[in-house]
């Protein structure tokens, strides 16, 4: 059982590397699906200018790897004296942005027209529709998708550690070269990995059911 | 006998790209008027209504709504709406809220009503509608006759002048029908102005006073059920009229 003792020595490690690998990923995620909204919204305005915006973003950021927009984003935004948190936090977000604005596209367009039709008919103008009406039924739909979206941010945020954060994937590297025993950290890795997209998992699927009370 | 016009329709004209939709209409509905429209699948009737309402926007011609020449340039459309009830053929109530919120939506967020008083208007909309006990419940429990008493419901929360009607049954059981017609007679007794498109023959001999029989973007005839339903001058007219009874 060599495993399970290295694993319960090095946990005060590893619950910290764990705790930033959630805040980045959490902040990442926070702002991700503001900008997921802003893009859904620059795509379906029928504003041909606004939709070829919101196309060129997604085809940049899903034509490259994330690796690369951590590294743009990391030394674009540090030579700028923002925090290296951030920079990583900003390029998370706008990675998930691309995909959270297509998820949310994609449910704002599967509400039927009736319910846009129906609201406008009784003299609601198209941002109150929008906001009583359209998103709180779309934001029901993005869960499920957006949840799957939130456990791959989770796994890909630890791409921060090419950048020196010291999250979880780079104290299991780190702790891997220093010992020569990769094996046993990465298996460790794993388990706190597993752990936070347990909880992610189910933190979406309560508020899901917290939601689906009234369909 | 001082009847006011409430709507007005004069050579109005509707395509979507090359389809010529709606040709030259032109209808006066005055007030308390109960029109039912009449037509074969494609002729139009649908997209009349949403023109009414400017849920689409005419190619040419004028409407007047309560006398008043109503253009999309000039005017606040959503306030028009607020004046113009309609109801759908798959009722389109908001899932996501229960039976008196449906109601309540647009009182409160549009009209700025308080809450308090939309709530008891709501109430009062839902005894009217028969369905007092359903309040808190959320649409995808109602059946469809109720679904669209409730709808009826919502579009009479925004005290229109008058309420159109999409086809309200052809959506439900037969079973369903009579109810939903039953609360659209009760609001036509009350002097509801109401423009009803439908294939219930039986409640436009019944309850309107007027019938329009449209093919193919046109209104081909016009008059009272009676005669329309009895006597109907066109030979279009009567062939429908055969297909349908
Ligand atoms: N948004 C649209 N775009 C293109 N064509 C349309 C649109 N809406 C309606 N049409 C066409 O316009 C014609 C009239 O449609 P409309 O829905 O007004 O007919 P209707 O008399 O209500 O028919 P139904 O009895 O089937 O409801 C049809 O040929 C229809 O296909
Ligand atoms: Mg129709």
């Amino acid at each position: 059982m060599e495993w399970l003792n290295t694993f319960i020595k090095s946990y005060p490690v590893f619950l910290k590397g764990m705790w930033l690998t959630f805040e980045l990923t959490a902040v990442a995620i926070f702002i991700g699906i503001f900008i997921g909204l802003f893009f859904a919204f620059l795509k379906i305005s029928n504003i041909k200018i606004l939709e070829w915006i919101a196309d060129t973003y997604i085809f940049l950021i899903r034509g490259t790897p994330l690796v690369v927009q951590i590294f743009v984003f990391y030394y674009g935004l540090t030579s700028l004296n923002i925090s290296q948190f951030l920079a990583v936090v900003l390029g998370l977000a706008f990675h998930n942005g691309a995909y959270i604005a297509e998820i949310f596209r994609g449910t704002i367009q599967s509400i039927d027209k009736g319910q846009m039709e129906a609201a406008r008919s009784l003299g609601m103008n198209l941002k109150l529709t929008y906001r009583r009406i359209i998103l709180p039924q779309a934001l029901r739909r993005a869960m499920a998708p957006l949840g799957n979206q939130f456990i791959i941010a989770l796994k890909d945020s630890s791409l921060a550690a090419f950048i020196g954060m010291y999250e979880l994937f780079n104290v299991a590297t780190t702790y891997g070269s220093n010992t020569f025993d990769y094996m046993t950290y990465l298996l460790v890795v794993a388990v706190y990995y597993l752990f936070l997209v347990l909880v992610f998992s189910i933190l979406v699927r309560y508020v899901e059911k917290r939601l689906a009370v009234s369909d | 006998m001082g009847k006011s016009v409430m709507i007005k329709v004069e050579k109005l004209n509707k395509t979507f790209g090359d389809l010529h939709v709606l040709k030259d209409i032109d209808m006066t509905v005055n007030e308390s008027d109960v029109v039912c429209v009449i037509g074969a699948s494609g002729s139009g009737k649908s997209t009349l209504l949403r023109c009414l309402n400017f849920l689409e926007v005419k190619d040419s011609g004028t409407i007047y709504i309560g006398g008043e020449k109503v253009e999309r340039e000039t005017h606040d459309l959503n306030e028009i709406r607020t004046r113009v009830g309609m109801v759908f053929q798959h009722f389109h109530l908001f899932p996501h809220m229960t039976v008196i919120e449906n109601i309540m939506e647009a009182p409160i967020n549009v009209k700025k009503i308080p809450k308090d008083q939309a709530y008891k208007e709501a109430k009062g909309l839902l005894v009217k509608v028969g369905l007092s006990d359903k309040e808190s419940v959320y649409p995808g429990k109602l059946s469809g006759g109720q679904k669209q008493r409730v709808a009826i419901a919502r579009a009479l929360a925004m005290k229109p002048d008058v309420m159109l009607f999409d086809e309200p049954t052809s959506a439900l059981d037969p079973e369903l029908v009579g109810e939903v017609l039953v609360t659209m007679k009760e609001l036509a007794l009350e002097g509801m102005t109401m423009i009803v498109v439908t294939h219930e023959i039986g409640f436009a001999k019944e309850v309107a006073n007027g019938v329009v029989y449209m093919h193919d973007g046109r209104i081909v005839e016009v008059g009272h059920p009676k005669k329309i339903f009895e006597q109907p001058t066109e030979q279009r007219t009567k062939d429908f009229l055969d297909s349908v009874l």
